[in-house]
């Protein structure tokens, strides 16, 4: 009788995490820790600032404005007939939503390291508040695209767009957010101990937009490089997110089930590196 | 009595020096050797982690083979010198890191305090920081609304509850910190030398439900502390690291009491041809001390002992130099200033002269630690201040065991002076404190 109780522990701390665990149970136990980071997040980015919140909206209408200027008015890219403001912004939202995602997790343990090292508390808390603070701008920034494709619908453009379409927008999210976390525990668990990576990713996001149709549509890639584009996973959900919103798009139920794919992948393997990581990554950042 | 944490072979290795191209090295080779099924090549070296001496290696065990139980309810005293693995232990015991090798077994939750004030935004209010910091430590939303009331009444910040705490003075800061990391629930709390800030009243407080929490809520402590006292009065069992290994476990009393006694290293001895001097600019160096030899028969010394030593000295002027003063400053381990004194000498010496010169230093009303003395001589009495000659700084290491019974926070200080209360009648400077009956 004794000895049960002897043999029953709650925690074992062993030098290494099993392969692949999760520890769901202790991250659903932290699940108010994440909301409130999310609180703080949000609290401290629009702190002392007059229009506070306001800038949710104002930040991507004034890229959305240089886009249309440059790409649009003077290089003269194609956007298939929609309004260039619309079809910027949809690229622009979803795209900044997925790189924001990408570095900020892609540094979770060197912006945290001054709490980690003092705490213990399931380590992916950090990375998922990230991702549901992005979530609160990208829901705000999907407003404002509603909005103009109202303004827009309503002055006679978008004759394809339909409002149902609507209903497929937290499936989008839910892809991005996981190609965003998946490429994020992957760089972030590769860069706590030689952070030659770190100076390679911020270029790295910086390129792979252009190789994703995010200021040019899909349909106006021809010839050898639109080969290349297929194979990018992200393509297919930024032409569905602007075909939710514009009525065009290039992409089909394949593409996006290989866009799912990769993205569980990404998401996989990056979670696996994060689980090894996390428990040493003290010692090395 | 159930155990409720159980360390079984606990070890940790560092690697010194930084990372770069060189690591990358040994970090391939650990790969190779890991995907043949051998074992790790670099566990098998590294050395014991004294730090003050140049190793062989560039790894060293920071930890080695701890193996210890602890039984529910009591409160554990982790005892050692800097660099002993004190710091590294609480680290894995907090989960902060994982050990190399070895397991610790726990039952219940476990809350450490490496840090007060964890994660705290300065630009989120006073009860913003509150329901982040409480539940960075491990609490649940519903817990810290529980309890909100206390905590802000435990820091005595009401007023400020809803401004940034960016906006508070360090103490208010450090008050609140402190009263969210009283307040937790956890049935193991791990706690680090934090007790080391905030002001005293609070300190007192936080102790106070230290003790509190052991004594009636059946709750594990650890405790990590340089204050000999401080473990003797919270703690009742204790263990000793020495150079990252077990050397001991026990008692409190009897754990502190062998640290004092052997693990403390008493340099008695100061000499010239092997001392690093800092060379303070005031100095004239017309005299230096060659030698400082301790003549103590004893180690561990009680209040009012004495403490008999030989400071020699010498002439390096061309002219004769007068030392008509010798002045004695004892530290603690924490290196702060316990008490200065000075003492009258009649020395001439001409240069290349030699003069022993007999002193005694009885030991004052000192609670139970370890002490440094600095040692300086000088020109000219207090009255008549002249110039130093020389100084030697934290020479003279000895310990002081003081038998009181009573209970000693962190800070009280360091001294325990005989103090009555007298009749107003008779009191001279001042009132009476309060009448004695």
């Amino acid at each position: 009788m004794h000895q049960d109780a002897e043999e029953h522990w709650d925690l074992i701390i062993l030098p290494q995490n099993r392969l692949f665990d999760l520890q769901l149970r202790e991250l659903w136990r932290y699940r108010d820790l994440m909301l409130l980071f999310v609180k703080r997040d949000f609290i401290a980015q629009y702190k002392q600032t007059i229009l506070g919140p306001l800038w949710h909206f104002i930040n991507p209408i004034f890229t959305t404005v240089t886009y249309t200027i440059i790409f649009g008015n003077i290089a003269q890219l194609s956007t298939e007939g929609t309004p260039r403001l619309l079809f910027y912004m949809c690229g622009i939202t979803l795209w900044n939503f997925f790189s924001n995602i990408t570095t900020t997790t892609g540094s979770t343990f060197t912006l945290n390291a001054a709490i980690f090292g003092k705490v213990y508390f399931p380590r992916l808390i950090a990375p998922l508040a990230t991702v549901l603070s992005l979530m609160i701008d990208l829901s705000v920034h999907i407003l404002t695209l509603t909005g103009f494709a109202i303004y827009f619908k309503s002055q006679g453009y978008l004759e394809n767009m339909q409002w149902i379409n609507l209903m497929y927008l937290p499936l989008i999210i839910l892809l991005t957010a996981g190609f965003g976390l998946g490429a994020g525990t992957i760089i972030s668990s590769l860069t706590t101990k030689y952070r030659d990576l770190n100076v390679f990713i911020t270029l790295g996001i910086n390129l792979l937009m252009y190789a994703t149709p995010v200021i040019y549509p899909f349909s106006s890639i021809q010839g050898p490089y639109r080969e290349y584009l297929e194979w990018n996973p992200i393509s297919p959900v930024i032409e569905f997110y602007r075909y939710i919103f514009t009525g065009t798009g290039t992409f089909s139920a394949a593409s996006l089930a290989y866009s799912t794919g990769m993205m569980g992948l990404l998401l996989f393997v990056g979670l696996l590196l994060f689980n090894r990581v996390e428990k040493t990554f003290m010692d090395t950042v | 009595m159930s155990i409720v944490i159980r360390a079984k072979n606990v070890s940790k290795q560092y690697r010194l020096g930084k990372v770069g191209t060189g690591t990358l090295s040994h970090d391939l080779n650990r790969w190779w050797h890991r995907v043949r099924g051998k074992e790790d090549p670099y566990l098998k070296i590294g050395e014991a982690n004294d730090r003050t001496s140049k190793g062989k290696s560039d790894y060293v065990w920071a930890l080695r083979d701890i193996n210890f139980d602890i039984e529910q309810g009591t409160a554990t005293g982790i005892i050692g010198r800097n660099g002993a693995g004190k710091s590294t232990l609480l680290k894995i015991l907090s989960r902060t890191t994982a050990p190399t090798t070895g397991s610790v077994k726990i039952r219940g939750r476990v809350a450490s305090l490496l840090e007060v004030g964890t994660g705290f935004h300065p630009e989120l209010s006073g009860r913003d920081n509150t329901y982040l910091n409480g539940a960075i430590l491990g609490m649940t939303r519903k817990e810290i609304t529980r309890k909100f009331d206390e905590i802000v009444d435990f820091a005595g910040v009401e007023r400020y509850i809803d401004t940034p705490v960016k906006r508070y003075s360090s103490g208010m800061y450090v008050r609140l910190a402190f009263a969210v990391a009283a307040h937790l629930e956890s049935e193991i709390l791990v706690v680090d030398e934090v007790l080391a800030v905030g002001d005293a009243e609070f300190q007192k407080k936080c102790l106070g439900k230290m003790g509190d929490v052991t004594r009636n809520g059946g709750r594990t402590v650890i405790y990590v502390s340089h204050n000999m006292e401080s473990i003797r009065e919270l703690c009742t069992s204790a263990i000793l690291l020495k150079n990252g290994l077990l050397a001991g476990s026990g008692s409190a009393s009897d754990i502190v009491s062998s640290y004092l006694k052997t693990e403390a290293k008493f340099s008695t001895l100061y000499d010239s041809s092997n001392w690093t001097r800092i060379d303070l600019p005031h100095l004239t160096r017309q005299a230096e001390i060659v030698s400082i030899r301790n003549k103590a028969e004893l180690e561990v010394f009680k209040v009012s002992d004495q403490l008999p030593f030989d400071i020699t000295v010498t002439g390096k002027s061309e002219y004769a130099t007068t030392v008509s003063r010798i002045s004695l400053r004892v530290t603690n381990n924490m290196g702060a200033h316990i008490l200065t004194t000075h003492t009258s000498v009649s020395c001439s010496l001409l240069k290349g002269e030699i003069q022993v010169i007999p002193m005694t230093l009885t030991i004052p009303e000192l609670i139970s630690g370890e002490y440094w003395c600095t040692v300086w001589i000088g020109e000219g009495d207090l009255g008549n201040y002249k110039c130093d000659h020389f100084s030697v700084e934290e020479v003279l290491h000895f310990a002081v065991i003081n038998d009181q019974t009573h209970r000693w926070f962190p800070n009280w200080g360091n001294f325990n002076p005989k103090i009555l209360a007298k009749d107003e009648s008779s009191n001279i400077g001042g009132r009476a404190w309060h009448k004695a009956e």
